[in-house]
């Protein structure tokens, strides 16, 4: 029967997805605890490599830690402004402004790097230090922190609570910081979430930006495969999954939340 | 009675967007300590009204808004000191019903001792004492408006302002709670405006009603008279039904009346006959359709015990000062 | 209603006294003006420096790029991946998508969560997995071995970059098509099926209609990101030139600025190009765009 096969075709496809997504994570993370790769598993299990990798690049994980929480900082400080106006904007205006926050997600991040050398790469105290990073970093994830706080202001109906908030006295600052934010705060920590995850594993720009001195974790990552025996850039990958693997847990956990909120609101409108 | 009730003056105000007017050029007093309800279908302005008397929205050029003897009009809400009561309630979602209640306490820099015995005193008006800690997702719709209202007298406001409270309920619970802030109106006796669409709650609420249609008051007085002496078909149509009693010579109605207030015989006691045609059940009333050889027939109410069926003849006339005519009585 | 009604009307609304809704330009300016000192100016720094002469053409940066036949074909290479990838990621997860979506089995969350956790990883990391999978040890490798006696090695050539290319963009797809599959009307399919249609004719007619936003929203995004990929074709070190490796090629080994960077622009232009097609496309529908 037909859908009987169309039915098969899916799971087929399906599977096989999801096939090529674990297995050469898997592989790779066994490889990083194994003896030797080239023997395969036979040669025993071992902690050595991974023991190698933190002798050699603990380093950037910190620096990719303060990059990633400073970056968090910043998008929050910009961000939940940002969100506010883009709430209390026109829509015309809204929507271009949020495609320009967009821009340097969507345009090559290589691209963006390269403007930012060639234009301020003379100022050799922002070159050589880890806030010429920071700055791509901000300019990659400022977006997905003002999205999730936007979606929650517009969920929850601010412009009402402002008004309430505002009839009983409330000034303009003391109105954002006792109504807005606290109200904002799921917003806020499904993007905190996705900043964080984002900036630990950004590339792009990070390759460029970065001096010997100023390495992230997915600098050491390209060192390492580059220069490094397969067992620990396996180890080092291992690492960082082991790292990034709670945050997208989080992360998820997140997004199912704001998800069922969402819905939740909208039956009792409608009710 | 309250004597630091406040009266309330708008001069000229006026509001348009682009090609619509929202609002045409209004003046309106309220009463230091009434009740003003502002009366009318959407679109009629009566929520624009009332934002410009809150300071949310300001007045095109040339309008005025007095407090006493206080211009307030260049002054935005936060200065203005009025208690605003929502359709959607808005209570702070991050606050739990004492936290809610203290907030405009909380801004006016009033002490906590003070605050927490204000908050107690405002529970106890409008009976949720024993939720002062209850997180408002927690709530009943009836109970959340109430913490609504809390909240708005909490601060002491100067006027009071309600923005369709009860539109957001079901009906039992709306003609509960609209008992119950007519009491505390009565009680406090603070000046209020009150906006809705449903003319019961306008009636029951209102110490004078002013009946909006697009733009413009079309009457302002007290229910009684809005009812039984309506000023236009309009004000007449929408708190009530009415009935085209009389034509002229080219069919134009004339004269109108009430359903309750046509006097019904199945005898020839009456000067005017006609015979019924329909009759629909309500439960306590039963309306009777009778053909009195208009157009239209007319609809009279009566008792739903009354025994009445269709293709009976009648005669029927007018209760005294029945007659609706809109000539100014 | 509320403050609806002020925003229609911004000059006379910013003539009046503040408004509520008036401080907005305010609370955005931080994040403009970041946006603007460092990736406005950069960019246009960027085009400026394009037109100035290549080292060795002596010729303007801009006019290298079209002229000489390897930054041309560095371009194509770039254009073609990039589209090979968007239209066999669509089809892949429209079809895991829809599958998804529509059933409800024990571990349905735990595969989800497991087909789009590589979301997170870095290109660099990608191309190593490709070198696990496709490379001179990897399991292909090993397998070609054993069933045919030769070995397969994918990872290096246009085939290895092209897997790790779909191998980051599934997961993104795969979580904008799942979504989209779960808020399309049944009822539509239904009613096809009343009036005879095929499985066949539904997915044609209004399955693929239904689901076009986020096709066109997920495609979009799946070749800008295509174009400008570096980290995989860094770490799988091929010899087939790709745009982002001929920059950094021109940038890092000739110091060749004008050039890189007239190239950069290119490449940013091309994949502004495919995310308006893409909303053109979603507009012209007259549906919103996801």
């Amino acid at each position: 029967m037909k859908r009987r096969a169309l039915f098969c075709l899916q799971v087929g496809v399906t599977a096989l997805t999801a096939l090529f997504m674990i297995v050469p994570v898997v592989l790779s993370m066994l490889a990083g605890v194994t003896e030797n790769y080239f023997i395969g598993l036979r040669s025993g299990l071992t902690l050595k490599w991974v023991d190698q990798v933190w002798a050699l690049y603990a380093d950037t994980f910190w620096l990719s830690l303060l990059i990633a929480l400073c970056c968090l900082a910043i998008t929050v400080a910009i961000g939940l402004p940002a969100a506010w106006g883009l709430l209390k904007a026109p829509p015309r205006w809204a929507a271009r402004i949020e495609e320009c926050l967009m821009l340097p997600v969507a345009l090559p991040g290589l691209a963006t790097a390269l403007g930012i050398i060639l234009l301020y790469g003379r100022f050799s105290g922002l070159r050589d230090s880890w806030l010429f990073i920071l700055i791509g970093h901000v300019l990659f994830t400022l977006p997905f922190m003002v999205r999730p706080v936007l979606a929650v202001m517009q969920a929850i109906q601010l412009p009402r609570l402002e008004e309430a908030a505002a009839s009983l006295g409330a000034g303009f600052w003391r109105r954002f910081f006792t109504v807005v934010v606290p109200n904002c705060r799921n917003g806020i920590l499904a993007g905190a979430f996705m900043v964080i995850t984002l900036s630990v594993g950004e590339f792009n720009i990070t390759w460029m930006l970065h001096t010997p001195l100023t390495k992230t974790l997915p600098v050491g990552l390209a060192d390492s495969y580059a220069s490094m025996r397969l067992e620990v850039g396996s180890a080092y990958t291992l690492i960082f999954i082991v790292m990034i693997l709670p945050l997208l847990l989080m992360l998820n956990a997140c997004n199912h939340w704001l998800e069922r909120q969402a819905t939740r609101n909208a039956l009792k409108e409608l009710a | 009675m309250n004597n630091d009730a406040v009266t309330v003056t708008l001069r000229r105000c006026a509001r348009r967007f682009h090609q619509h007017t929202a609002l045409h050029p209004l003046d309106l007093t309220v009463h230091a300590g009434e009740t003003l309800v502002l009366l009318g279908p959407s679109g009629c302005g009566k929520t624009t009204t009332l934002r410009i008397i809150s300071g949310l929205e300001s007045s095109d050029e040339g309008g005025e808004v007095w407090f006493d003897d206080r211009d307030v009009t260049a002054l935005p809400i936060e200065k203005r000191n009025v208690g605003m009561v929502f359709q959607n309630y808005a209570l702070f979602p991050n606050m739990n019903v004492a936290q809610n209640v203290e907030y405009g306490l909380k801004v006016q820099g009033v002490g906590r001792g003070e605050r927490e015995a204000r908050v107690k005193e405002m529970l106890a008006l409008v009976d949720l004492s024993a939720l002062a800690n209850r997180a408002i997702d927690k709530l009943s719709g009836g109970q959340k408006q109430r913490v609504a209202l809390a909240r708005a007298l909490a601060a002491r406001p100067k006027v009071l302002l309600f923005d369709e409270p009860l539109a957001a309920l079901d009906a039992k619970l709306r003609e509960r709670l609209r008992i119950e802030i007519g009491a505390l109106l009565k009680k406090l006796a603070i000046t209020a405006v009150y906006v809705t669409h449903d003319q019961q709650e306008a009636m029951a609420l209102g110490d004078r009603i002013a009946v909006m249609e697009q733009g413009r008051i079309a009457q302002i007085d007290t229910p009684q008279a809005i009812y039984q002496r309506p000023a236009t078909r309009f004000v007449a149509d929408f708190v009530g039904a009415i009935n085209c009693v009389e034509t002229d010579a080219h069919g134009e109605p004339r004269q109108f009346c009430r359903p309750e207030d046509i006097l019904l015989a199945d005898d020839n006691r009456y000067a005017r006959h006609g015979y019924i045609v329909g009759s629909t059940f309500l439960g306590a009333a039963q309306r009777l359709q009778i053909d009195i050889g208009l157009a239209a027939p007319i609809q009279v109410e009566r008792h739903a015990r009354e025994a009445w069926h269709a293709g009976q003849r009648v005669t029927w006339t007018l209760a005294p000062r029945a007659a609706l005519d809109f000539t100014g009585y | 209603m509320s403050l609806l009604e002020t925003r229609g009307r911004a000059p006379t609304a910013l003539r009046r006294r503040a408004h509520h809704g008036a401080r907005w330009p305010w609370m955005l300016l931080p994040a403009l003006l970041f946006l603007a000192a460092f990736w406005l100016l950069p960019f246009a720094r960027l085009l400026q420096i394009g037109l100035s002469p290549d080292r060795t053409t002596q010729q303007s940066g801009y006019w290298t790029v079209v002229s000489q036949p390897q930054y041309l074909q560095s371009l194509l290479n770039t254009l073609l991946l990039s589209l090979a990838v968007t239209l066999i990621t669509l089809l892949i997860a429209a079809v895991v998508g829809c599958f998804l979506a529509r059933q409800r089995f024990a571990g349905r969350g735990t595969l989800l969560a497991l087909l789009t956790f590589p979301l997170a990883f870095p290109g660099v990391v990608v191309g190593f997995l490709v070198v696990m999978l496709a490379g001179r040890q990897g399991v292909l490798a090993q397998l070609s071995m054993s069933l045919f006696h030769e070995r397969w090695t994918l990872a290096y050539s246009l085939s290895g970059l092209f897997i790790g290319y779909l191998y980051f963009s599934l997961p993104r797809a795969i979580v904008t098509l799942v979504a989209a599959s779960e808020k399309l009307d049944r009822s539509l399919e239904e009613a096809a099926r009343s009036l005879g249609a095929s499985q066949w004719r539904i997915t044609w007619d209004v399955i693929v209609p239904g689901l076009k936003p986020a096709l066109l929203s997920s495609g979009a995004l799946c070749f800008a990101t295509s174009m400008g990929a570096f980290g995989t074709a860094f770490t799988l070190g091929t010899s087939l030139s790709v745009l982002p490796l001929t920059i950094y090629g021109e940038f890092t080994n000739y110091a060749n600025f004008a050039t890189a960077a007239a190239l950069s622009v290119v490449m940013g232009a091309v994949a502004w190009l495919g995310l308006m097609l893409a909303r053109a496309l979603t507009h012209a529908g007259g549906e919103q765009p996801s």
